[in-house]
């Protein structure tokens, strides 16, 4: 799967979540940069992401996530050591 | 994992375009109603936090949805469950506030009079604690150390709610503690004094005896997480993350449950439960199948499926839920059944209300419900038929109606799940109270007319199908014609053989009918043959139909395709026959109801009417399908 099909994806679980048809997301996107992205936000961020791509996180790797483009490699790294890609 | 309760399963799921029902309910100027039918979907957790967030841009009062301000008090964090109960609110008809104190302050809270929590006014409190939030350690293996570490987070639970009591003056639901489904022996767990285990047992015993009535409430979480597996329940990750208290696929069932508590201390739990009978309180149709044909019966995978509805149902009436029954059927057909059947566990005397007729059913419920003196809020109605179930929440909005799965043997859990009956007390007066229902009861009168039925109507999108008779249905048509009972005017026998005859006999008219809706195909529905009697005259040898499509204007449908078929071949008038049988008394009007004028009457009861194919028929009220090559032949 291609980069803009991950952060496609992403960008529309993201809406889903946080109830804004609006939002849009680039790899250089942190939480400071999206209204409602906090931390209670961001636990169902995830939470919905792995549901979407039937993968699953580890707290260390969840808590060192810095940006969208990480949590676009994470995904794309757990789809496709689970041959999901 | 349990999809049934996690999913909510007795609930319509929700839209796929619900944030959007969920905006244009919200710019509504008095959404209350609006809110209420999209929140009584089965919604997620993402989606009951869309609700929440729209409520709190709202003023608290959001008519007819009643305030409801709960105070909200635990360890970990609770912003999650908050979202959960207040988006759960509307399901409910409440518009729920919740109050919070700070993060694991619970005993500050309630013991301050000055606290968010006691200021708030509040109409109950939750204190949603875990075994995470009690102090609940000690030495394994000691009796007493035991007891005396149950009885020290037994007294912070009680110090707790006697300060919310004093300070809040709101009722404390307590919540029992889910045991962590790590064990430290094994088997042992049980046994041995002072285990996790142990140890969650004994204060839970303690907290049942004593959160009842005016003490205050409980809210049985341990059985809520040992019903979907405690292993499920608890999210360890998430914990660690989020210190959120058990797994957030668990907050829309969690939220339903407090909600349902909320409910009861309202006095608004349901208080009648009426069922419908072929295919939900036995297997297949007893106007059709008859007394030896319906499955129920011990031994039987299927018929015992069908016995566990109905043993579940009456241990709701031992309780004091009244039972009834809506059904289409002729009502002493439906009744032998009661009286008859050797594996019948419900009995006419188990029954308040007794409703067998052809009446729509949303009729026959508010009837129910009047006669029992009952709000249509009090009501649970329970059937296999989508259709039927549609129909009656449309009609009746506050009736309680449960989406039912495809295999009966989950009826009886499905009902259970939904809690439609959560009380917070049992007396001697509610083991009594099926009993007076009974003896208060006499048949309802039936109201005359239908509410909107037209309009219910529309909203179904009827697509008809008239095909003339042909090998790829035979075999289909031919089961009907030797299968309908109770739609069949003249209850005429036919082979295959013969089937495939009348398709080649030019002179006859033999048309198959099958019927669409917004539910799906309802497959081929009805069968009419007509025989030329002489030049100008056709004689309806046979016209059936099945009864799950009664009261959807089908007959009218089929007698206009009749009569277009007549005048298109010559034929000028059109002789209905009415033969009686034991079971096709639903049918002795047929003719006279479709506007037919009366011939004759036979000493055998046979009844015969005539129509003119000049008659001047009304619009089409569904849309009509016929095959290219039968349009050609018409022509």
């Amino acid at each position: 799967m291609g980069d803009g099909d991950t952060l496609a994806r992403i960008t529309a679980v993201f809406r889903d979540v946080l109830d804004d048809d609006d939002l849009s997301l680039t790899r250089a996107t942190t939480a400071a940069d999206v209204h409602g992205w906090d931390s209670l936000a961001h636990v169902r961020l995830i939470l919905a992401v792995q549901k979407a791509f039937n993968v699953k996180f580890s707290a260390a790797q969840i808590t060192r996530l810095k940006n969208v483009g990480e949590l676009v490699d994470l995904v794309e790294q757990k789809a496709g050591a689970a041959g999901v890609a | 994992m349990s999809a049934l309760h996690q999913s909510l399963a007795w609930l319509k799921p929700a839209p796929r375009d619900f944030r959007a029902r969920l905006k244009a309910a919200c710019e509504l100027s008095d959404p209350g109603n609006a809110l209420r039918a999209l929140g009584s979907h089965a919604l997620g957790s993402d989606q009951l936090e869309a609700v929440s967030r729209a409520l709190r841009q709202m003023p608290e009062a959001v008519a007819p949805l009643q305030p409801f301000k709960l105070g909200l008090l635990g360890n970990g964090t609770l912003d999650y469950v908050q979202a959960a109960i207040e988006g759960t609110g509307p399901r409910f008809g409440f518009t729920i506030r919740c109050v919070r104190g700070d993060y694991d302050q619970v005993l500050q809270e309630a013991l301050s009079p000055t606290s968010a929590v006691s200021a708030a006014g509040v109409d109950a409190v939750v204190l949603a604690l875990d075994y995470r939030g009690v102090p609940l350690q000690c030495e394994v293996g000691r009796e007493q150390a035991a007891d005396d570490a149950a009885g020290r987070a037994f007294a912070y639970i009680e110090q707790v709610c006697e300060g919310l009591r004093r300070h809040s003056g709101a009722v404390p639901i307590v919540q029992t503690l889910a045991p962590p489904p790590e064990a430290l022996f094994g088997a042992l767990d049980r046994i041995v004094p002072g285990s996790p285990f142990d140890l969650v047992q004994r204060l839970n015993r303690r907290l049942a005896a004593t959160f009842t009535g005016a003490e205050g409430l409980l809210l049985d979480v341990a059985r809520l997480a040992e019903t979907v597996g405690t292993a499920n329940w608890f999210d360890p990750a998430l914990w660690n993350l989020a210190k959120a208290p058990f797994a957030l696929d668990w907050l829309p069932l969690y939220a339903e449950h407090l909600c349902r508590l909320l409910v009861a201390i309202k006095g608004k739990s349901r208080k009648c439960l009426i069922l419908d009978l072929d295919n939900t309180l036995w297997g297949g149709v007893i106007g059709d199948d008859g007394l030896d044909g319906i499955v129920l019966a011990q031994g039987d995978a299927v018929g015992e499926a069908f016995l566990s509805l109905q043993s579940y149902a009456l241990a709701l009436r031992e309780r004091g839920i009244a039972l009834a029954i809506s059904s289409k059927n002729e009502d002493a057909v439906a009744r032998r059944v009661f009286r008859e059947h050797p594996e019948m566990l419900i009995r006419e005397d188990h029954v308040a209300v007794f409703q067998a007729n052809w009446q729509d059913k949303a009729t026959n419920i508010a009837s129910i419900a009047a006669e029992l003196s009952l709000g249509l809020d009090a009501i649970v109605f329970v059937d296999d038929n989508p259709v039927e179930r549609e129909r009656v929440r449309q009609a009746l909005p506050a009736v309680a109606v449960p989406e039912l799965p495809d295999d009966p043997a989950l009826y009886a859990r499905t009902l259970a799940a939904a809690g439609y009956f959560e009380a917070i007390a049992f007396s001697e007066e509610d083991r009594k109270r099926a009993g007076f229902y009974q003896e208060n009861a006499r048949r309802a009168a039936l109201l005359a007319q239908a509410d909107g039925l037209d309009a219910y109507l529309q909203s179904l999108d009827m697509q008809i199908d008239f095909r003339p008779f042909d090998g790829v249905n035979r075999a289909r048509v031919a089961q009907l014609i030797n299968k309908s009972n109770q739609f069949n005017l003249t209850t005429r026998r036919y082979t295959e053989a013969e089937v495939a005859a009348l398709e080649a006999d030019p002179d006859v008219f033999a048309l198959q009918v099958r019927l669409t809706d917004v539910f799906g195909d309802n497959g081929m529905i009805s069968v009419v043959i007509c025989r030329p009697d002489s030049a100008a005259r056709w004689e309806v040898d046979t016209w059936l139909m099945s009864c799950r499509v009664l009261g959807r204007k089908v007959e009218d449908m089929v007698l206009r395709e009749i009569v277009r078929e007549a005048r298109a071949r010559g034929v000028g008038e059109i002789v209905g026959v009415y033969r009686p049988t034991e079971r096709n008394g639903m049918v002795r009007d047929h003719y006279v109801k479709l506007g037919f004028e009366a011939m004759s009457v036979a000493d055998d009861g046979e009844t015969r009417w005539r129509f003119s194919a000049a008659v001047e028929l009304g619009p089409d009220v569904m849309r009509v399908n016929r095959p290219a090559q039968d349009l050609e032949a018409a022509e």
